[in-house]
């Protein structure tokens, strides 16, 4: 009885602690601000992509299908943290923003094959590279940054 | 001892009932596996309820039907903490509570690698009567499970059990590598097992319309496991082993259905397993717990 109190005990304690844990700017709360403004620091993961890597070319490219079936993965998998239409969440930063728009395909690939992990970006290889790559596409073709009406202006 | 149990399990559909209500859920990319452990965690925030299954057949004893339910939190993105209530019933006997287990995973790698290691941890508080059938460790065999329920609960076990898991992807394969160490804290050897996973979406790419029966959708793999003996008799004798295919489906609706029937590999395994499982992801329960009790909104 008490091994079993003590146990539902520290599960209680490791439950608050990861929900705490789990609104820390280190597990991607930060970027909150970022959603709103267009912090250039937040975009910084993008220049970590190898050379090799910011190179690659989008094997669908040429796909005409890929921008659509790249809104539906976005709206299932992104958008919980970037927001609808990529315009910046709870959690995760504007995807229109110039830095983003500006980044090689490569580079848009490579982070969302590996991830954030600490900032609290999950990686994305379960998805399969050509939904990686579908994902790169309908991003790209956001284009630069949202109306104003549908985007408010950042705050100074 | 029953009051606690039911307080916890009226707290847990309480939280299952408001994360419905008050939360979006996501669409699930589950692995169709059961047994093993790919390295992809819980995203942060994140709660994942499931149910799962197992229907299995013993010779010379009852066939039984034993279920777990996971309550899987993603703390951060390098770590998901996970919760399981278990039970069973065995025909012809009666059907108990046999107990819960605590477990840890954390991403040990910053970024992706060709091999991905995660580190497992997990406590185990069960009864001699827990028949899930988890994993497979030491010589765990089928005569194990011939014990009446009433006899078995009376052997109470206290586990620590440890994973590296290795996992790879591969040209939209998932291949991953289990090696378990587990120690009941009562003065027994430690005892070793592994499972082996592989899976495949049916379909690389996404289509352009929502739908339900796409084959990207659906994962196919298959999964092998069993014991490996313990530190006093290390190796294949006495232990048993099973070869389970696996199918997933992830609903867009953020429910994700695993079948899963398994067959026993030797004469120390179980004949037959049936196991299926459901699980829902729910999005932001971490901020929905945290504006419950007065945090940002």
């Amino acid at each position: 009885m008490k091994a079993v109190a003590a146990g539902l005990a520290a599960c209680s304690l490791l439950l608050a602690v990861s929900i705490v844990l789990a609104q820390s700017p280190n597990s991607g709360k930060a970027p909150a601000a970022a959603a709103q403004g267009y912090d250039p620091a937040i975009y910084a993961e993008l220049q970590k992509a190898p050379e090799k890597v910011r190179r690659r070319a989008n094997p669908l490219e040429n796909d005409p299908d890929a921008v659509a079936a790249g809104a539906i993965l976005f709206e299932l998998h992104c958008a919980e943290c970037h927001g609808d239409g990529a315009r910046g969440g709870k959690k995760g930063p504007n995807l229109r923003a110039a830095e983003v728009q500006a980044a090689m395909p490569g580079a848009i690939f490579w982070i969302l094959t590996n991830g954030v992990v600490r900032k609290g970006m999950p990686v994305w290889s379960k998805l399969p590279e050509p939904q990686r790559w579908q994902l790169v596409r309908y991003i790209k073709s956001l284009g630069g940054p949202a109306p104003a009406a549908e985007s408010p202006a950042p705050k100074p | 001892m029953t009051s606690v149990l039911r307080l916890v399990l009226l707290g847990f559909f309480l939280v299952f009932v408001l994360s419905v209500f008050c939360t979006s859920p996501a669409r699930a990319q589950e692995s169709p596996y059961i047994v093993a452990y790919d390295h992809y965690l819980e995203e942060p925030g994140n709660l994942e309820i499931e149910y799962f299954s197992t229907v299995g057949t013993q010779r010379a004893g009852n066939n039984f039907h034993a279920f777990w339910a996971e309550f899987e939190y993603g703390a951060t993105a390098w770590w998901t903490t996970e919760f399981y209530l278990d039970g069973q019933t065995t025909f012809n006997d009666s059907t108990v509570f046999t107990g819960f287990r605590w477990e840890n995973r954390v991403r040990l790698l910053e970024r992706e690698h060709f091999i991905n290691p995660v580190f497992y941890v997990e406590y185990e508080n069960k009864s001699g009567a827990d028949k899930i059938l988890k994993e497979v460790e030491g010589h765990d065999v089928e005569s194990d499970f011939l014990v009446s329920n009433a006899q078995a609960r009376n052997d109470h076990i206290h586990e620590i059990e440890l994973k590296l898991i290795l996992s790879s992807t591969f040209k939209g394969w998932n291949f991953t590598e289990n090696t378990l160490a587990a120690k009941n804290l009562s003065n027994s050897p430690w005892e070793f097992g592994y499972a082996l996973g592989a899976s495949r979406p049916l379909a690389l790419k996404a289509s352009t319309k929502r739908c339900t029966l796409c084959p990207q959708n659906f994962v196919a793999g298959a999964e092998m496991y069993g014991g490996l003996g313990d530190r006093r008799s290390f190796g294949l004798h006495d232990t048993s082993h099973y070869l389970a295919p696996a199918l997933g489906w992830n609903l867009p609706s953020g429910w994700t259905l695993r079948i899963s029937p398994g067959f026993g590999l030797n004469d120390n395994s179980h004949p037959f397993l049936m196991r299926w499982g459901v699980s829902r992801e729910i999005t932001g329960f971490g901020s929905m717990v945290s504006r419950l009790f007065g945090g940002r909104k």
